[in-house]
């Protein structure tokens, strides 16, 4: 799949910058915070992720319901009148935040995000539409955007399935994100007018989802395979494509904050185990060349907090320059959460390299969401075309 | 001057500002005379006391004053030709001086009218302060011991910026050899006409000259010219340092600001120079300068809602690494034209632009920002300890006696 560099910006300007950007939290979102991150430490210890990520049912269904439905998670960028609770993807992304930092199991970029951002562009008086995004917002139903996970925002419409004229599909789709964890499918298709958006569930005749073994043991990816699905229409020409570009937008910018949490883990877990582990008679966490490492490291971890809060204030308050916001949140908190994870393998020596140490666990997170909805260098290239810094 | 100085709010201010400005015409009044009457009115730094130049009001109300100022078209106080005086003198001063010395210092040190520099770092101490070797010595005499008489101060500082233009001097110097060394200091005010005192341009790897070497001997200090105890210069600095952290203000800086708009502009301009390991080291760089743009900008409405920012500690680390990155980036992208150098002609800049002048300039100069302030290995030392929590390196020379250390 292409990405087409941006032509916002003329060459030889510089896209300016939303200058009332609130990149600090509000006491809503750190009461949100708390409230996840209780839930997570208690329903989602590192142990219980390591015992269940080799299981038949590596996602967490209780864990899902309890942070979906009941906890409201879902539902938060969702206006009430549509079924959610009307607060904002700012509220999501702190969300994103604390699931990097559990690496918790749960479907809830490829639902409450990938999935609810695509419905919230369908015309909200199509009623299946409409009846979706209030079962997805509420939690009760997981849905899945089936689309390549590695698909960058500004990517081309994919065309690899088909409908006919009855709604029917037919095609390939790989790497679907959290689609084993969903029960609808919302399927980009070429239909007989031309792109459209169609549900499929997941169950139904004609759907099989092969599901290989994932790098990322806690965000599992499916291969779709639709041989005549019965599919219903959620978007035709006039919004399919504007709804799939804001969800690929939308979901790569919720999951600079997912690997802004994910960084901020291994930052602390790995300042932690210097100051506890003992060589050569002292905490190896008094060396320089270890101190050095990580003053970097905490440096990046700033900026990554920064870009992440830009990206979802400005999802958020659907500002203009939002793409910009996303692919500078998206090209660096990327390398950002890859860094940490790989400096918290290696700082913690022999004991980083076991499987029953958590810190695989998000360096195999890192490293996937790393190509997840565009790499650092697509998301740059996109960037040279928006802010007009041409490559020739 | 017989306000109550906590009634002082944004509104008495601005009362107090047009007050002052309908008697003091602007446009119509000498420059300096009109400096010394905004000081004398309470206007200069409103947190400072009544008397030495503010009102006692609250230190975030001082952007509102000088805004007001600036909206009439007043003449300022050129703060730039005077960062040393204003942000680190003056708040010792403040601290630590006798009432004579607050009252005969801090007026022409506001004004501009004298220019302050600081003498500190020392070829034998550099990052590492506290080792520094100049001498302060009573004055032998029948009844000079220092205490209530002279001290006789030699030795050598280095890295003085504004010292040929400095009519007062900060200084820190060794009191005590047979202590360890943060303890052995003791922090004076310096009088830069004095005969002992010999200011040399320090060149520097661009051409010209911003910083002196200067060279103490024999220099006389009076007693009453010190500031906090004697032994305790170390401490005296330190809070110097932490106050001229405080400073809130600005707005947000803009998309592009400073070395990567520079850059951005040359690749925009240049379309010749153009390759694909250019442009890719240039967008990676430019999303990195806009990272930290956000990041202080988070900064800075983390102080202004009143929080603490331990980012603050870190901008500067990563402005130095982002400047020279940009800076040696924009040399390759001039191709040949980056083999010539504007000018190598030893001058003496009276202030200096990170982003003025041209490549090779920008280029060298950026060099610098690694090492003034704080070299980037001591900062990573400081957010590693006291950011993150980690453990000090074992140390040798904390009791040792400074005369004992290896010098």
């Amino acid at each position: 799949m292409t990405t087409t560099a941006g032509t916002a910006a003329p060459a030889g300007t510089a896209a300016p910058a939303a200058t009332d950007q609130d990149l600090l939290y509000s006491e809503v979102e750190d009461d949100l915070r708390a409230s996840v991150r209780a839930l997570l430490a208690d329903r989602c210890p590192h142990t219980a992720v390591l015992a269940r990520c080799e299981g038949d049912e590596p996602h967490d269904p209780a864990l899902w319901s309890a942070l979906a439905a009941d906890l409201g998670a879902a539902g938060l960028a969702v206006p009430e009148e549509r079924g959610g609770h009307g607060a904002s993807w700012r509220e999501t992304a702190v969300v994103m935040e604390e699931l990097g930092r559990s690496a918790a199991p749960v479907p809830f970029l490829g639902s409450a995000v990938l999935a609810a951002a695509a419905l919230l562009g369908c015309d909200p008086r199509r009623q299946e539409a409409a009846e979706l995004l209030a079962g997805v917002a509420s939690g009760t139903t997981a849905a899945a955007l089936a689309v390549d996970f590695s698909t960058a925002p500004g990517a081309e419409f994919p065309c690899a399935v088909r409908a006919d004229d009855a709604g029917a599909l037919t095609g390939r789709v790989t790497a679907v994100a959290d689609a084993p964890a969903a029960q609808v499918l919302l399927v980009p298709a070429i239909g007989p007018d031309g792109p459209g958006l169609y549900a499929v569930d997941a169950a139904g005749a004609g759907v099989s989802t092969a599901v290989p073994p994932a790098l990322d043991l806690t965000r599992r990816i499916g291969h779709l395979d639709l041989d005549g699905a019965a599919g219903r229409l959620l978007a035709g020409p006039d919004r399919a494509r504007a709804a799939l570009e804001r969800a690929l937008l939308t979901g790569a910018g919720m999951l600079a904050s997912e690997q802004l949490g994910l960084a901020e883990w291994c930052l602390e877990e790995t300042v932690r185990h210097v100051r506890g582990r003992t060589q050569f008679g002292r905490p190896v966490g008094s060396f320089q060349a270890l101190k050095h490492r990580l003053a970097d490291l905490w440096l990046e971890v700033v900026s990554a907090r920064a870009a992440a809060r830009s990206a979802a204030d400005a999802l958020a308050s659907n500002a203009p320059d939002a793409d910009v916001a996303v692919a500078v949140a998206q090209s660096y908190c990327a390398d950002v959460a890859v860094h940490a994870a790989e400096e918290c393998v290696q700082l913690h020596g022999g004991i980083g390299m076991t499987w029953e140490h958590p810190a695989h666990l998000y360096l195999k997170r890192a490293k996937a969401d790393q190509i997840a909805l565009g790499t650092p260098g697509r998301h740059r290239a996109r960037l040279a075309g928006l802010v007009g810094l041409p490559p020739v | 001057m017989t306000s109550n100085p906590t009634a002082v709010d944004a509104g008495e201010l601005r009362r107090r500002v047009a007050e002052f400005l309908a008697g003091h015409d602007p446009a119509g009044t000498d420059r300096l005379e009109f400096l010394r009457a905004r000081f004398d009115a309470g206007l200069a730094w409103v947190h400072y006391p009544v008397g030495l130049g503010g009102l006692g009001a609250p230190r975030t109300l001082q952007p509102l004053v000088d805004a007001e100022f600036a909206a009439a078209g007043a003449p300022d106080n050129d703060p730039r030709r005077n960062g040393i005086g204003l942000g680190m003198a003056a708040p010792t001063i403040l601290a630590h001086g006798s009432e004579e010395l607050k009252q005969r210092l801090l007026r022409p040190l506001w004004t501009g009218e004298e220019v302050w520099c600081q003498l500190f770092s020392e070829p034998g101490a550099g990052s590492d302060l506290a080792a520094l070797a100049t001498r302060a010595v009573p004055e032998k005499g029948p009844d000079g011991d220092g205490a209530g008489g002279t001290w006789v101060v030699d030795g050598q500082k280095v890295w003085t910026s504004s010292a040929h233009l400095a009519r007062w001097a900060i200084l820190i110097a060794r009191t005590d050899p047979d202590l360890p060394k943060h303890r052995g200091i003791t922090y004076f005010v310096c009088d830069m006409t004095d005969p002992g005192v010999e200011v040399r341009p320090l060149r520097q790897i661009t051409g010209e000259a911003e910083f002196n070497e200067v060279f103490l001997t024999g220099v006389r200090i009076p007693d009453s010219h010190r500031l906090g105890a004697v032994g305790e210069g170390w401490r005296v600095a330190q809070t110097t340092l932490m106050n001229e952290r405080v400073a809130i203000g600005g707005g947000p800086a803009p998309r592009e600001g400073g070395m990567a708009g520079v850059v951005a502009d040359a690749w925009r301009g240049r379309p010749e120079g153009r390759t694909p390991e250019l442009h890719a080291r240039l967008m990676r760089l430019w999303v990195e300068a806009e990272a930290q743009r956000l990041a202080a900008e988070r900064l800075r409405q983390q102080l202004a809602a009143g929080g603490v920012g331990s980012e603050g500690a870190g901008m500067k680390l990563g402005f130095a690494r982002l400047s020279q990155a940009l800076s040696g980036l924009e040399v390759e992208l001039l191709g040949a034209e980056g083999l010539e150098y504007d000018d190598w002609t030893m001058r003496r800049p009276d202030h200096v632009d990170f982003t003025g002048r041209e490549a090779g300039y920008r280029y060298l100069r950026a060099k610098g920002n690694s090492i003034e302030g704080g070299t980037s290995e001591i900062l990573r030392n400081i957010i590693a300890e006291r950011v993150l929590g980690l453990p000090a390196e074992p140390r040798s020379d904390k009791d040792v006696p400074w005369k004992d250390l290896p010098r």
